[in-house]
């Protein structure tokens, strides 16, 4: 939980030429979720960012990673979880997605990371069908390690697909 | 083998483009053989090249089309314009097939057997015609003589770019018998000698059963360097020569023009200069030094920034301070050095734009029916590669208009006592920051009253409005209005004007058209010269930074409260001396909090986007500077009211407004809550 942005790229370096599926994971209050290592570009600590007018709350900004314009988005706001302060801790986790035939960049703020498993594929099961109470757009699977339920995210719709799609057939 | 088909591509299309341009310089009848020659390469090295990468489709189509520039090199065939026309499709269908080959789409087999087929029946025709010529010129091309005399004078820096004679006395040698006589006349005194330069002329004697291309190609280096006159030996097979086309040069300079034999060897030579003085690199290398300029040039103002206030705030300079300073204002001098020179790399000539419309009047005015004459002028205005990219389109467009609405047919013209054919001048030069391109011709002009009418009957103008005629010209750019009388497959579906206009404000330019009815029209088109950089002015609005792109802005300054007025108690205007602007509260449009409600001393910052004013209420106006655009697309979306984002000197982001959209935004914003009865209509007639 404490675990420090430095120590866990190191951690992912390391454990990177095993076999099984790994995934980094991360925390937002009590529950644990986790997200394609190969999808990790870094983490960084959180730091301000330049809001973008007349977008989603959620999406917090834009930030300057080496060059790039890369938005980031809250996920206790995309999952319309209550909203903490950011503390030092808050970090972000910058993610490769694939949205609209392209690669995209973006950050994901949550309250901590906390470790790399390994998930056997077979070990992966299918989200239940919780009607409409929770979103299960973005779930992609639930795994168990050490007892503890993980949330295997599908980030390639976080940043709200749909918009996405819709803005660059128009663009055209 | 894959990069290697990229350039052959690449190379071929531009030979096409040559061979297309200068089919239509062609004089029909009277034509330059240099021209021919010139077609002919261009079709000889596709062939080549579509035969070495196993495209023999391609090379085997080629080849028909070459033989015909061959007949019509060797001047045994006549330029007709059958001919032209016939040679423009091929250079079509080798386009296209190209294109299919080097996207991997399917070949137009039908067409493709069609065109060359037409190619075969007048190779067929004419061919037996001039079988008698035909067969003296291959006499001729290839003709031995016993031997030849060859007066050979070198210039005198000949030596200088390499070239020895003496070795090519020994490659004469390898051809036959050879005999040398040096002519010293000018050799100059001992003293004045320069061992650099050469004085010596020779006159050879080379016997032997030799050819003169073979002759030709020992001195193919030197062709421009040395004055050389090839003569055959002996007598007889001179007045066979003498009854041809040049064959035989006469001097140097009758060489180069001499078409066949001389002619790959000019092109070999031609082509050695050019490929020294350009390389072919891909643009992505380009773009990414680009970005790292732009770093640069980011990491250099936060150097420079915090340069700054170290000096200040130890409040001793000592001499090192002075050092640093001087060190970064050096910096900065050669970041923005590298940075336009870098910027200039992806700059090209817009004749790559202009070079498409020749062709297009050939084909539309045969079409059409219409005379037209094609003036271009400022060809060698340069500008961004992705502006070009995205102008031809529009361009094409516009020309197209310009001959099926504009120009009229040679019987209207004559009637209305113009001259038969008509005028359509290309025109680009700098102003500014901005390229402009204007487009005339001396045509009909708009018909203001048939698009009046139109715009009446399809309600975009309301019976009783009166408009001023730039509105009236403007609405041909408003979508879904046509005035051609028929429909036609050139042009008038309706569909085109509004399209032009949206494509380039989607560069950020501009596009409008003056007319006067009977004498013609002129479309005046301004575009940014590149889409990477843009002078801004920073403002602040809350706690944010944004960029205000320069050019949109007319001027900056105080709100005084007495030429403040509003409308139903809510739209606010501003009397900016003899017009009313509306103001828009930048916190309002983008959602932020006002610290303050009165208006009275803000600052305004006065912009004109697509033609329409308003004052955008700021907090403070920062500095001016040039910023790097970087797209918001790249990694999230397009956003209403911004055209991008960029990096300051302190590394953090900063939003670019773009204007139009952001008066847009306040137009949506503003007017079903402020005026339900309409009256938001109001301000926008204000603001246009």
């Amino acid at each position: 939980m404490s675990t420090t942005a430095t120590e866990l790229n190191s951690v992912i370096n390391s454990e990177l030429d095993s076999d099984a599926d790994q995934f980094l994971t991360f925390v937002l209050g009590a529950e644990e979720y986790g997200v394609d290592i190969l999808r990790v570009q870094e983490i960084k600590g959180w730091d301000s960012v330049t809001p973008i007018p007349n977008t989603p709350e959620y999406i917090k900004g834009v930030i300057n990673l080496r060059g790039t314009i890369v938005p980031i988005v809250d996920l206790r706001q995309r999952f319309s979880m209550p909203e903490v302060e950011y503390g030092p801790i808050t970090v972000v986790i910058v993610l490769k997605i694939e949205c609209a035939d392209r690669d995209r960049i973006m950050g994901i703020v949550v309250d901590g990371v906390s470790d790399v498993y390994d998930v056997p594929p077979d070990e992966m099961k299918e989200a239940p069908d919780f009607g409409n109470v929770v979103d299960t757009e973005f779930v992609q699977g639930l795994a168990t390690v050490d007892e503890k339920m993980i949330i295997i995210l599908d980030i390639d719709h976080l940043l709200s697909g749909n918009e996405i799609a819709a803005t660059d057939s128009l663009a055209v | 083998m894959q990069q290697f088909h990229q350039t052959f591509f690449e190379e071929s299309f531009e030979g096409l483009d040559i061979m297309e341009n200068e089919l239509l310089n062609l004089d029909v009848g009277n034509a330059d053989s240099e021209v021919i020659n010139t077609i002919f390469r261009s079709a000889h090295s596709i062939k080549g090249g579509s035969g070495t990468f196993g495209f023999t489709a391609v090379a085997e189509f080629t080849h028909v089309a070459e033989t015909l520039l061959d007949e019509m090199r060797d001047g045994i065939r006549q330029v007709t314009q059958e001919s032209v026309d016939v040679l423009l499709k091929s250079v079509d269908v080798m386009r296209a097939m190209l294109t299919a080959l080097s996207e991997g789409g399917e070949m137009d087999a039908d067409n493709i057997a069609s065109v060359q087929m037409e190619l075969e029946q007048l190779l067929g025709t004419e061919g037996t015609a001039a079988a008698s010529a035909n067969t003296e010129s291959d006499n001729n091309s290839n003709e031995n003589a016993d031997g030849w005399l060859i007066s050979f004078r070198p210039h005198v820096e000949m030596l200088r770019t390499g070239n020895d004679p003496v070795r090519m006395m020994y490659a004469l040698a390898e051809l036959g018998e050879i005999e040398t006589k040096a002519d010293i006349s000018e050799l100059p005194s001992f003293a004045d000698l320069d061992p650099e330069d050469s004085f010596i002329g020779w006159e050879i004697t080379l016997k032997g059963d030799i050819k003169i291309e073979d002759v030709k190609e020992v001195f193919d280096w030197v062709e421009d360097e040395c004055d050389l006159d090839i003569q055959p030996l002996s007598a007889p097979s001179e007045t066979t020569i003498s009854d041809t086309p040049p064959v035989v040069a006469e001097s140097s300079a009758a060489a180069a023009v001499t078409p066949s034999p001389a002619a790959p060897a000019k092109a070999s030579t031609a082509k050695k200069n050019t490929e020294s003085a350009s390389i072919r690199v891909g643009i992505d290398k380009v773009d990414e030094i680009i970005n790292l300029v732009g770093e640069l040039v980011i990491t250099q103002a936060m150097l420079g920034q915090v340069g700054g206030e170290i000096c200040n705030d130890d409040g001793h300079s000592s001499t090192q301070m002075e050092k640093l300073l001087e060190g970064l204002a050096q910096l900065e001098r050669n970041t923005r050095e590298i940075q336009e020179s870098v910027m200039r790399i992806r700059m090209l000539p817009i004749s790559f734009v202009f070079s498409r419309v020749p062709r297009l009047v050939h084909d539309l005015s045969g079409k059409l029916n219409k005379k037209v004459n094609l003036v271009t002028l400022g060809e060698g205005t340069e500008l961004d590669k992705t502006v070009m990219e995205k102008i031809g389109d529009p361009m094409v467009h516009l020309v197209r208009n310009a001959l099926d609405h504009g120009i009229e047919t040679p019987e209207q013209r004559v009637a209305s006592g113009k001259e038969e054919t008509g005028t359509l001048t290309l025109n680009a030069y700098h102003k500014g920051g901005n390229i402009v391109i204007e487009l005339s011709d001396d045509g009909a002009g708009i018909n203001k009253e048939r698009v009046l009418n139109k715009a009446r009957k399809n309600g975009l103008v309301g019976e009783n409005e009166n408009l001023s005629d730039d509105a009236i010209n403007d609405l041909i750019f408003h979508p879904g209005l046509s005035t051609a009388e028929t429909l036609s497959d050139v042009s008038g579906r309706g569909v085109g004007m509004d399209v032009v206009r949206k494509n380039i404000k989607s560069l950020g330019g501009s596009v409008r058209v003056d007319s006067v009815e009977g004498e013609g029209a002129t479309f005046t088109i301004q575009l940014p010269l590149t889409l990477a950089i843009l002078d801004g002015q920073l403002v602040k609005v809350a706690n944010e930074t944004f960029v205000v792109p320069l050019v949109s802005i007319i001027e900056s300054i105080q709100v005084k409260s007495a030429n403040l007025s509003g409308i139903a108690g809510k739209a606010e205007l501003y009397k900016l001396r003899d017009e009313y602007i509306p103001i828009i509260r930048a916190h309002s449009v983008f959602g932020m909090n006002d610290s303050t409600e009165s208006l009275e001393d803000r600052l305004m910052v006065v912009v004109e986007g697509d033609g329409k004013k308003a004052g955008i209420i700021v907090d403070d106006l920062l500095a001016q500077q040039q910023v790097v655009i970087k797209s918001l697309e790249t990694n999230y979306q397009r956003v209403d009211g911004l055209s991008g984002a960029t990096i300051l000197g302190d590394g953090t982001v900063a939003l670019i407004l773009d204007i139009s959209g952001v008066i847009d935004m306040f137009k949506t914003l503003n007017t079903p809550p402020v005026n339900p009865d309409g009256e938001g209509s109001n301000i926008a007639e204000q603001a246009a």
